[in-house]
């Protein structure tokens, strides 16, 4: 079931970067890429559980700040060494200046 | 019949070696010959999580069987490679088993320098996980633990085993620690941190002795301990490649390909020593995750007929206390160094040679701070790019930008 909450103002994130969410326990991270669009996947690193906020944007792609895992954080495609596990992501929509996520 | 591609190593790059030879498509026998019993983990939890975790360690695999089985390898575990016989390409093994190989590569990694003054053998070391379980036994059970050596494995056990209660003493021959490729502003900041955590930081201070119950320093003053850790660089392995009349060089000997003189072995990790095209083809070696993985990566595309330069920036980081430190390029090479605020806690020095050409990056910070910025000075540093040293100081220029300015 859908549970749209709401993660940040649209002009918190800069375009191609990220920012962290915690929501109900969970950690999140934010994504806008460079065309303007957001998304959402757990803000964990599959390979040893690090925030993702803390890395780097590079058009689709994050990488994590530690091990330098990178996922397309468009899908949560893992994009090689060392992570082998995908990146679960949320559904984003934009209402009215805020990015809401939907952890249902 | 041959046993196709042959890994002598079982450490992080001859792991990635296995997963990259498949990934990139090729279908032989692959087998790799470990002289531990262990299949392939990883090595950065053991000064840290692995002696600290509450929970009793385990190993964090690199490959486990299932995944042996699915990338259809073989692993020697526990057997030690003894020569090579280069005419009829064929790896001996020390019980007596022979592979023939089509390439072999040589990851034979480093091992621990030992103290060679007297009592030197009572100092323990930290390479294996072994050693890993050992300490952390032995730690947990000591009310006071000396450090000889204030690099990143000696710091590292330093605040791990300070976090566990235990009175720890580092004691460094240089006059500082981190000598080796930390610049002095990093270095005072892990020095300052580990005598706030109650660490007793002794640097400049020689030893004459180990004694059963401490360590004896060249000034004739005792220091009491319950164990004595060295922490005092390693020795790459290379009397494989010796034997086999390769030339080595602080390392095997490799071209920029990470190819030794001899067209079917090649060389990947702690034990490899190559010229590096960024750095006006210095020749390196050098001891980081990272760069087995990197470099296992490009050997094996390259024994697979590739003739790919290994040109990645060197990186690494050390994780002390609540702070993690990283360091991009090669700093040693800067002459003039920029310093960049990024809050009260974290900064990056950029190191710029001669010609304004960006080297290196130090950074130093709680958590992950400075990681973003060390990561787009590596980018920096890969394009060779010569930023005006003012952008590189004001930390409301984004780094991202002089990337694709």
């Amino acid at each position: 079931m859908a549970q749209w909450i709401e993660a940040c103002g649209k002009d918190d994130i800069d375009e191609e970067d990220v920012m962290r969410f915690d929501h109900g326990g969970k950690t999140y991270a934010i994504y806008r890429s460079p065309d303007d669009k957001f998304y959402a996947t757990d803000g964990l690193c599959t390979h040893e559980k690090i925030h993702l906020a803390d890395g780097l944007v590079m058009d689709n792609i994050i990488e994590c700040p530690k091990h330098n895992g990178r996922f397309d954080y468009r899908t949560g495609e893992a994009k090689g060494a060392p992570v082998c596990i995908n990146l679960k992501t949320y559904p984003v929509k934009v209402d009215g200046g805020k990015v809401l996520i939907d952890v249902g | 019949m041959t046993n196709g591609m042959v890994i002598v190593g079982g450490g992080m790059a001859g792991a990635r070696a296995i997963v990259n030879l498949r990934a990139s498509g090729y279908e032989g026998a692959i087998t790799l010959v470990g002289e531990e019993t262990l299949l392939p983990y990883d090595r950065p939890p053991l000064s840290k999580a692995m002696i600290t975790d509450e929970q009793e360690p385990q190993p964090a695999w690199l490959l486990d069987e299932s995944m042996l089985v699915s990338l259809n390898a073989t692993v020697l575990r526990g057997v030690r490679a003894k020569s090579i016989d280069r005419a009829s390409k064929t790896l001996h093994l020390e019980d007596g088993v022979s592979l023939s190989y089509e390439k072999l590569l040589i990851a034979t990694g480093a091992k621990p320098r030992r103290l060679t003054l007297p009592g030197g053998e009572l100092g323990y070391t930290l390479r294996d996980y072994a050693d890993g379980d050992h300490l952390r036994n032995r730690i947990r059970n000591s009310a006071a633990v000396a450090i000889i050596g204030g690099g990143f494995i000696g710091l590292e056990v330093a605040a791990s085993a300070r976090k566990l209660g235990a009175a720890v003493t580092v004691i460094e021959a240089q006059p500082r620690i981190l000598m080796r490729g930390v610049p002095q502003e990093i270095a005072d900041v892990v020095h300052a941190r580990h005598e706030a955590a109650g660490v007793a930081m002794q640097v400049g201070t020689g030893l004459s002795a180990i004694e059963i119950d401490g360590v004896v320093l060249a000034d004739g003053r005792k220091i009491k301990a319950d164990i004595v850790i060295a922490g005092i660089g390693a020795t790459p392995q290379t009397a494989l490649a010796e034997q086999a009349g390769l030339a080595v060089d602080n390392g095997i000997t490799c071209d920029a390909t990470l190819r030794t003189a001899d067209a079917d072995i090649f060389a990947a990790g702690d034990c490899c020593s190559f010229p590096h095209q960024l750095f006006g083809n210095k020749r390196m070696r050098l001891e980081a995750w990272r760069n087995a993985t990197d470099q296992a990566n490009v050997a094996t595309e390259n024994m697979l007929g590739g003739s790919k330069a290994y040109t990645a920036v060197p990186w690494f980081w050390s994780d002390q206390h609540d702070l993690s430190l990283q360091i991009a390029g090669v700093p040693g090479d800067g002459v003039e160094t920029v310093r960049r605020q990024l809050s009260d806690q974290a900064f990056i020095i950029f190191h710029r040679d001669a010609s304004g050409r960006l080297v290196g990056a130090s950074g130093i910070g709680p958590g992950n701070s400075i990681a973003r910025d060390v990561k787009l000075a590596e980018m920096l540093i890969a394009r060779s790019a010569a930023p005006a040293s003012a952008a590189l100081a004001d930390a409301s220029v984004g780094l991202k930008s002089l990337l694709k300015g």
